[in-house]
Parts: C-alpha cells; structure tokens; sequence
C-alpha cells in the first residue's frame, strides 16, 4: 500500500494506492493521524480510486479517523470507491454516516 | 471438479494478503466471476486475521488454511491453535469486538456471513478456533 498526501486549504486528500487489511491500515491509521496532529487539518478526503482490497480492519480505520475528525469539527469524505472496496463500505453502514462521492471537486 | 488444497502459515501480519492471494490462486481454475472471487478473499484475510489478531493475539502460531472444491460447492477451513473464543454468539454479533481499544470494526464474521453462503464456528479455550465456510460458485 502506497499513500499520497495532498492539501486544499485545510483539507488533506489521502490517495491511497494497493491493498489496505489488518497488515496495511496500522501505517494507514499512523500515516493520517500524524497529519491531522501536527498539521492544521480539518477536512480529510480518502481518495480510493487506486485501492483494489480492502477489509474490514480498513472500516476501524475509517471509523477511528471519522471520530477524529469530527471532533475537530470536520469531514470525512470518501470518494471512488469501487467493486469490493465499495462492498466492504456497504456492508459496514459507514456510508450512511459519511459523504461518500464518485468523483469530487475540491473548490466546490 | 475436486480438488484440495492445505496451506500452513505462521501467525504474521505480512502473511494475510498471501493467504487470501493464495485461496484466490486455487479458486480461480473454478472459473469464478470477479464478484465471488473478491468475496472468497475478503473472507479469507478476515479468517486469517482474526486467528492472528484474536486466536494468537499477536503472538506466534500456526494458521492452516484448507480449501476444498466439490463440484461447484467451495468449502474453506480456516483453523488456528490459539486462544479459542469464549463466546462464539457474542463474537458473531455485528460491530461486537472484544478488543475496543484497537479501532477494530467488529465486522469480521459479519463480512465472513455476507460474502459466503454459510458459516461455521468452532471453538474451545486454550485449544483453539475452526472456521468453515461454504460458498456455492454459480458461474459454473
């Protein structure tokens, strides 16, 4: 698994690229709360265009930055998830909680 | 078709996207379709994850992994020496973890449910856990 960090004005967009399991998401959780810590962030986009697995350790994951972020008064947004990653989402209900978008314009 | 296939791993993290690739590997001379291949190893890595994570808590074991194909029926056994589950009905509960301390869904078995047709738990304390899960492949 591969992370790429960008900003937008307060908004940090994490494109994350491989495989994200129990293995993956303990440098994913590290990676992300480093930045939310030590950079001013308040928005965090997941860009998951690139990510072909996914499990449900990456649900804790998300789960676990959501309460971050939302206590800091934020959001969490997730955007092209697809195929079995956008199953795994389905199933756990998070998408109900989390605005979840095909495509995303930061401007907007 | 019938064919089988055992796999023994050591109880390590770096082990669990082996272990589903794996499964897929033997899966796919079935033919499957992209949709229940993904299934087959998204339950695998959480089977094999939890005998990591809960079974040995991290420490070191022995996963076995057993995959079966008869016809078109597909049975995976996954099977770790670990610390067994107390509670099997409670373990099975959606959103239940017995470790909250660290960020874990609580989806495991409910994804294992989902994305086969049926699944069994077994399991005795300080012995160890069995799963076995079924899952008819219909593109064949």
């Amino acid at each position: 698994m591969k992370i790429r960090l960008e900003y937008a004005s307060g908004t940090l967009i994490a494109k994350i690229k491989g495989e994200i399991d129990h293995h993956t998401s303990n440098e994913l959780r590290t990676v992300l709360d480093k930045e939310i810590m030590e950079k001013s962030i308040k928005n965090l986009v997941l860009d998951f265009d690139k990510v072909t697995f996914m499990d449900s350790s990456g649900i804790g994951v998300i789960v676990g930055r959501y309460k971050k972020i939302d206590a800091l008064g934020g959001q969490l947004m997730i955007i092209r998830a697809k195929g079995q990653v956008d199953k795994v989402l389905k199933l756990s209900g998070i998408k109900k909680i989390l605005k979840c978008r095909e495509e995303v314009s930061i401007n907007e | 078709m019938n064919n089988y296939m055992r796999l023994e791993i050591p109880a390590k993290s770096t082990n669990e996207a082996f272990a589903r690739m794996a499964v897929g590997a033997f899966v796919s001379q079935t033919d499957p379709t992209i949709e229940e291949l993904s299934d087959i190893k998204t339950a695998v890595s959480e089977g094999v994850t939890n005998a990591i994570i809960h079974g040995y808590e991290n420490m070191s074991g022995v996963v076995s992994i057993v995959c079966r194909i008869d016809e078109d029926m597909l049975e995976i056994v996954i099977t770790d020496f670990g610390v067994g589950i107390e509670n099997i009905e409670k373990a099975r509960e959606p959103l239940y973890t017995s470790k909250p301390d660290e960020e874990r869904s609580g989806m495991g078995f409910t994804v294992m449910e989902t994305f086969m047709d049926d699944l069994l738990v077994e399991s005795k304390l300080s012995e160890g856990t069995k799963i076995t899960m079924r899952k008819r492949l219909k593109s064949r």
